[in-house]
């Protein structure tokens, strides 16, 4: 049916006809049919990447094929939500090997974008744990790939952005915890060098990630809030805790019902963001165990909190920097605060190394950070992609709506051998969406 | 430990029952004519929830198949719910008797030949639930639903009159008539958003009104005063009416 659709960003909305399938069977229909289209997930990437003229929704293809609690593999259909998985292995003792920010995110979504956490420099990205997936390509073609079945099409397909076909099972491995709750460290840094430093001290950790306060300038630019993590043992929980170790959250959610001026949302990241700073770590550290929900899916808890930029959408600009470009770091962080432009708080993270074609993460510095549409902006953020250039960085496809080809050729040394497999099993360029077209990744 | 029988179980709403079901630690026995499509949702609720799961090849044309197929349910179910149903192009089904006649026989007919079967053994039992899923269209007749508003209208129809006839055998059957719903059935059309129901939010509707033996339940509520309004329309004004 044709509609008005959008992803996380609300930018670009454009009129798409969106077709679902629920049986294999009725996927070989829509693929029978005229007309290009681009596979869509849940539609939590922020920009055009599932956006397209004919998109074919995986929401409806959401079963869980076969899990087994001895061992940890799990298998399932592309559209499963990572919400979903999670309330049927964590009561079990598993948990995702990895997870985005939230997990209002399909199966599908986080192959096709090759997912990261905050522990991608101990585990890697979500491409790591998978034992094998199918894809269905433009001409109903199934075949099954691994990094040792069809090595090609694995590659490609994972952080491919849905190019080389349509993902429809994936088994992967789980991670095995002993409770759902999480043993937590927040240190408050006074400024960007000392978080680099503590990031180092604590590089052991397995989960880590920062709060940076984007509008501080002088001694105390880049004050920051660090977070760090582990699985919490048995041993760690207080008595009340250990009466149900493998506990799920309760589902409490707020909604937000509708489009807010941008204000309202950067005011009351500032305040929670104070709050932390001044109220709650009062001390410079403090250690607790909390339960794995607040940790990783602070933001979930607002359902649309995306409204709060406001109608005219925003975009959300996700970079990476190699270790060694700390000065980088800071020319951007500057040239953001005195812009103006962006949202009051950044999330910092580390990448470790990462061997693959097209996936965004490598060794180095992660940083993003909201920026509410408005005159001017693009203009900027071409400027900042020079300056991420120039330190040999790059941006996350996932987050893109707006950068020039040419920044996605030099950020990504392998992209002609991308291109070339995305052709091979996409030789019609029947798949292909908003951003494949800006970026000239399908020819059309 | 109770068993439901979904008849139908293809059907968007269908597997939401399912699952809303299996979440409540009901076993659940999945029929559709295409059996082997459903062996993802019955792996699916078997390790969701750890219910018993079986698949079950049915078709509601053919109802000599009824009887042997109801009968070789191993257990019987507790509880039956008819879900399928189809929803053909009005103005082929009006040219082309095949498709009109086909229409009718999957909403009213077949419907009627399987729940016969089912109601029999509830009434020999002196328990048992029949579910059955009609549809806001049967409560008034109209040009562009002829032939599917008619089928449901009878099927409502019967479902009254089974209620009336299981009732003193202490066999339940309650009626569900759902306004728009998100479904393969509808995904062609567009829908407004604030009077259509999810398959989601009909399964949870369904079971709710199972606990409290609900006789007739609409989905969402407000549709039985939209149908208030719409049958209250008088026929010399709404004979002209474009519906
Ligand atoms: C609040 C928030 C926090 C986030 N945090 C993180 C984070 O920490 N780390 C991170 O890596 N990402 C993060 N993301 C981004 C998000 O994880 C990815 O964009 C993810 O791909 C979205 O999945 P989706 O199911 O919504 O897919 P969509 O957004 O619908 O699609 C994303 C891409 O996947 C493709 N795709 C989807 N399904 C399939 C399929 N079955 N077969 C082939 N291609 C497919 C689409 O074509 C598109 O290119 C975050 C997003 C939000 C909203
Ligand atoms: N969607 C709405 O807005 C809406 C509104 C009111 C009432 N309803 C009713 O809700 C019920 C479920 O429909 P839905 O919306 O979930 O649509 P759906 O997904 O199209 O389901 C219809 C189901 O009926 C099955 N069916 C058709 N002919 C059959 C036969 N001969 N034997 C056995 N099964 C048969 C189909 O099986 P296959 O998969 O094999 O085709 C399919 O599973 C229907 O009775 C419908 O009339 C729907």
């Amino acid at each position: 049916m044709k509609k008005q659709i959008a992803n996380w960003g609300n930018y670009p909305v454009m009129e798409s006809n969106e077709e679902s399938f629920a049986f294999h069977e009725q996927l070989n229909q829509l693929l029978d049919e005229e007309g290009d289209f681009i596979p869509r997930g849940n539609g939590r990437c922020y920009g055009d990447a599932s956006l397209g003229q004919r998109t074919i929704s995986t929401l409806k293809y959401d079963k869980i094929l076969s899990f087994d609690p001895a061992t940890g593999v799990f298998e399932c259909q592309s559209g499963l939500t990572l919400d979903q998985i999670l309330e049927v292995i964590v009561p079990r003792g598993w948990f995702l090997p990895v997870t985005p920010g939230t997990k209002f995110i399909t199966v599908g979504g986080a192959v096709a974008s090759d997912v990261h956490g905050k522990n991608h420099h101990i585990d890697g990205s979500f491409s790591n744990h998978i034992l094998d997936m199918d894809v269905v390509l433009a001409s109903k073609k199934v075949i099954t790939c691994s990094t040792r079945m069809n090595e090609d099409l694995f590659e490609a397909t994972c952080g491919g952005m849905g190019l080389t076909g349509l993902i429809t099972r994936v088994r992967f491995q789980l991670k095995k915890i002993e409770t759902s709750f999480i043993k937590q460290k927040q240190i408050k840094a006074g400024n960007l060098e000392e978080l680099i430093r503590l990031f180092e001290t604590y590089h052991q950790y397995t989960y880590s990630v920062a709060w940076i306060d984007c509008l501080k300038k002088g001694e105390q630019f880049g004050r920051s809030i660090l977070m760090l993590g582990e699985h919490a043992r048995l041993s760690d929980l207080h008595e009340k805790q250990r009466q149900d170790p493998l506990k799920l959250p309760k589902k409490k959610q707020i909604n937000f019902p509708f489009n807010l001026p941008s204000w309202v949302l950067n005011a009351f990241t500032v305040k929670a963001f104070n709050y932390l700073f001044y109220v709650k770590n009062f001390k410079r550290e403090i250690n607790n165990v909390i339960s794995y929900e607040p940790f990783f899916y602070p933001l979930d808890a607002i359902l649309h909190w995306n409204r709060g930029y406001g109608k005219n959408g925003f975009v959300q600009y996700q970079f990476v920097l190699p270790l060694e470009a700390k000065p980088g770091l800071i020319e951007i962080l500057n040239r953001i605060s005195d812009k103006g432009l962006g949202s009051f708080l950044a999330v910092l993270k580390v990448f470790g190394k990462q061997e693959s074609i097209i996936s965004f993460p490598m060794e180095g510095y992660t940083l993003a950070l909201d920026f509410p549409i408005k005159p001017g902006l693009l203009e900027f953020l071409d400027e900042l992609d020079q300056v991420v250039l120039r330190y040999g960085g790059r941006l996350y496809m996932s987050k893109d709506a707006r950068m020039k080809p040419e920044t996605l050729q030099s950020g990504y040394p392998d992209l002609g051998k991308f291109k070339d497999i995305v052709r091979k099993y996409n030789p019609e360029a029947k798949i292909h969406s908003l951003q494949s077209d800006r970026l000239f990744l399908t020819p059309n | 430990m109770s068993t439901v029988l979904i008849l139908g179980a293809t059907s968007d709403i269908g597997m939401a029952i399912a699952r809303k079901f299996a979440s409540r630690k009901f076993d659940i026995q999945l029929a559709a004519r295409k059996p082997e499509q459903l062996q993802p949702l019955q792996s699916d609720i078997s390790i969701r929830f750890g219910r018993s799961c079986s698949i079950h090849a049915f078709d509601a044309l053919n109802y000599g198949s009824h009887a042997s197929f109801f009968n070789s349910l191993v257990p019987r179910p507790d509880i039956t719910i008819c879900v399928f149903g189809i929803l053909d192009e009005e103005e082929l089904a009006f040219d082309n008797w095949t498709i009109a006649e086909r229409m009718i026989n999957t909403n009213y007919t077949g419907a009627v030949s399987i729940l016969n079967i089912a109601a029999k053994y509830y009434i020999s039992q002196h328990d048992g639930t029949i579910i059955g899923i009609s549809s806001v269209a049967g409560d008034r007749g109209r040009a562009s639903k002829l032939i599917y508003a008619s089928a449901k209208a009878a099927f409502t129809t019967y479902l009254a009159g089974l209620r009336n006839k299981c009732f003193r055998e202490k066999v339940h059957v309650m009626t569900v008539q759902p306004g728009f719903v998100y479904s393969k059935m509808t995904e062609n059309q567009p829908l407004p958003k604030p009077i259509t129901s999810t398959p989601a939010e009909v399964a949870d509707i369904i079971y709710k009104a199972y606990g409290k033996k609900k006789n007739i339940v609409y989905v969402k509520w407000f549709w039985r005063y939209i149908m208030l309004i719409i049958k209250n329309i008088p026929e010399f004004q709404f004979k002209k009416m474009k519906l």
